[in-house]
């Protein structure tokens, strides 16, 4: 998958999780967590959403890639 | 066949008044015991608002947009008279009397005839006000056709319920904008903030104001409603400061054996079914109330009355601002899976805007969890009638002496506020320890 399909697939979950975040205005590098006040639970939707979009399962020792929403792209452009 | 009044409920222990920002039923509509017939919406949140009898609709007596005191008839609901023959229903198409009860100016009940649910759900599906249709039907009924025919007419539909954020929502009706109007790109064409925005700029800067149907919709624009929860909040808050003695206590819990178990429980699992830390901070929390009769429970008429079980109160913060703090019933009866499962069905439906008002009656006692924006502890305010609220901060490595030696373990900082009326602080201590148990012991179920 390249890197803007990517980029689109994790829009989109986030988009599920949170509609009303505006992906233009989130800084690609920072927390997710912080920046976007998203909690764990949003965290563990979001996961589940891209898994769901990539197709297969994302081990929690995954986890630590996931932080940005660049982490996220990195990931999912890796991963399929 | 006798009618009863539904009146405007009582959505929080500090709620005088709300307003009816719409109404899922019209006239006709047959409803039954738990379905949700408006949207409530108060000073803190929108709620879905469930009816507790079977009947049908007999008329709406307030119209969407107004508010009205706590109490105030907002519908009137024909029942079955107790003990009547169940079998002699009154026919569907059965109209309210003309006249009987007089009609507010611009009441939505101008619906004029009974429609199907499935006729109801395809007009609201297809963004079709049923009330503008005219029907083609037997004695003017309307019919599937009717409303096909008036949803592929462009801009003549005003959305019975279009899927929109909350926030997208209330940027249009400030704005005046119709969600109909508006194409939605989230999920499910859901409209989202960023549409309602492109549509205001699309419409240009005269826009606005006459741009909607004139369709009653709250007025109260973002900066208004958030003052009102301020000051809704504030009031709350500072009778709970005026009226508790509030003592506080606070502890340091060793998280290594927690952390590790659920390492080992999620190594195992697909996402959708992984436990995160809050539900076992709130099953240890839900142990302690069990343990500690006097942290749950209610103060009443100058007395405290404990709770049989825990109505587990949860503070979920909003990210568009605002606190909602919905309740998981029964969480002495839930293990941390099925805590898990209420939690996140909970966090994900408030920040939607999608919790009933069933959901927000009588906690006995709350958990505030600033775990997830970086607090290291958090001393909260109780909400009267309870009578403890339990904080929990975030879960950080920190130097430990373990066994004589140094070590570095996840640690949480547990906390409870209480109400000096009812209990001391050995009670607290005793809480506290019980929740510290719990979180060091996670083997045990």
């Amino acid at each position: 998958m390249t890197r803007d399909e990517a980029r689109r697939l994790v829009e989109q979950a986030l988009a599920q999780v949170a509609p009303e975040i505006d992906p233009a205005t989130i800084d690609p590098h920072e927390p997710l967590q912080a920046d976007l006040d998203i909690d764990s639970i949003d965290f563990l939707n979001l996961v589940e959403g891209v898994a769901g979009a990539i197709g297969r399962d994302i081990p929690e020792s995954d986890y630590a890639r996931l932080a940005t929403l660049e982490g996220f792209v990195d990931y999912v452009a890796a991963s399929s | 066949m006798a009618t009863t009044d539904f009146c405007m409920p009582v959505l929080g222990a500090d709620m005088e008044r709300g307003i009816v920002a719409q109404w899922r039923v019209g006239p006709g509509d047959e409803v039954h015991r738990g379905d949700v017939i408006a949207v409530i919406e108060t000073e803190k949140s929108d709620l879905d608002v469930e009816v507790f009898q079977d009947g049908w609709i007999d008329r709406l007596l307030v119209p969407e947009g107004e508010e009205v005191a706590v109490g105030a008839p907002l519908a009137r609901i024909r029942v079955l008279d107790a003990g009547a023959d169940p079998s002699s229903t009154p026919p569907l198409d059965q109209h309210p009397e003309p006249g009987a009860v007089p009609t507010p100016p611009g009441a939505a009940a101008a619906t004029p005839a009974v429609h199907s649910p499935l006729l109801r759900r395809l007009a609201e599906r297809s963004g079709v006000d049923l009330a503008h249709v005219t029907g083609t039907g037997p004695a003017g009924s309307i019919t599937r056709a009717d409303v096909e025919r008036a949803a592929s007419r462009p801009g003549t539909g005003t959305a019975a319920r279009t899927l929109a954020s909350p926030y997208a929502r209330r940027l249009a009706a400030d704005r005046s904008l119709a969600l109909a109007g508006i194409t939605g790109t989230g999920a499910n064409g859901a409209i989202v903030a960023a549409d309602v925005l492109r549509a205001i700029e699309e419409a240009g800067p005269s826009s606005g104001r006459d741009a909607g149907p004139s369709r009653p919709q709250p007025r109260r624009d973002a900066a208004d409603r958030a003052r009102s929860l301020r000051r809704a909040l504030g009031d709350l808050m500072s009778r709970s400061k005026r009226e508790i003695p509030h003592y506080y206590a606070s502890t340091v819990v060793d998280l290594a054996a927690a952390t590790a178990w659920l390492q080992d429980v999620n190594a195992a699992r697909t996402v959708q079914n992984r436990m995160v830390p809050a539900a076992l901070l709130l099953h240890a929390a839900v142990a302690g109330a069990m343990e500690q009769a006097t942290m749950n429970g209610h103060w009443m008429d100058g007395s405290f009355r404990p709770a049989e079980g825990v109505q587990l109160g949860v503070a979920v913060s909003l990210r568009e601002g605002g606190l909602v703090a919905p309740v998981i019933r029964d969480a002495h009866l839930l293990d941390r899976d099925q805590l898990m499962l209420a939690l996140r069905d909970l966090v994900t439906r408030a920040r939607r805007g999608s919790i009933r008002a069933s959901e927000m009656v009588d906690p006995t006692i709350t958990v505030t969890n600033l775990g997830d924006l970086g607090v290291d502890a958090i001393f909260g305010v109780i909400y009267p009638p309870q009578v403890a609220i339990v904080g929990f901060g975030s879960i950080t490595e920190q130097p430990r002496a373990v066994e004589g030696m140094l070590a570095v373990h996840p640690t949480v900082t547990v906390t409870v506020s209480a109400d000096h009326r009812v209990s001391d602080g050995r009670d607290a201590a005793r809480f506290l320890s019980v929740v510290a148990r719990t979180l060091q012991n996670p083997e045990q179920p």
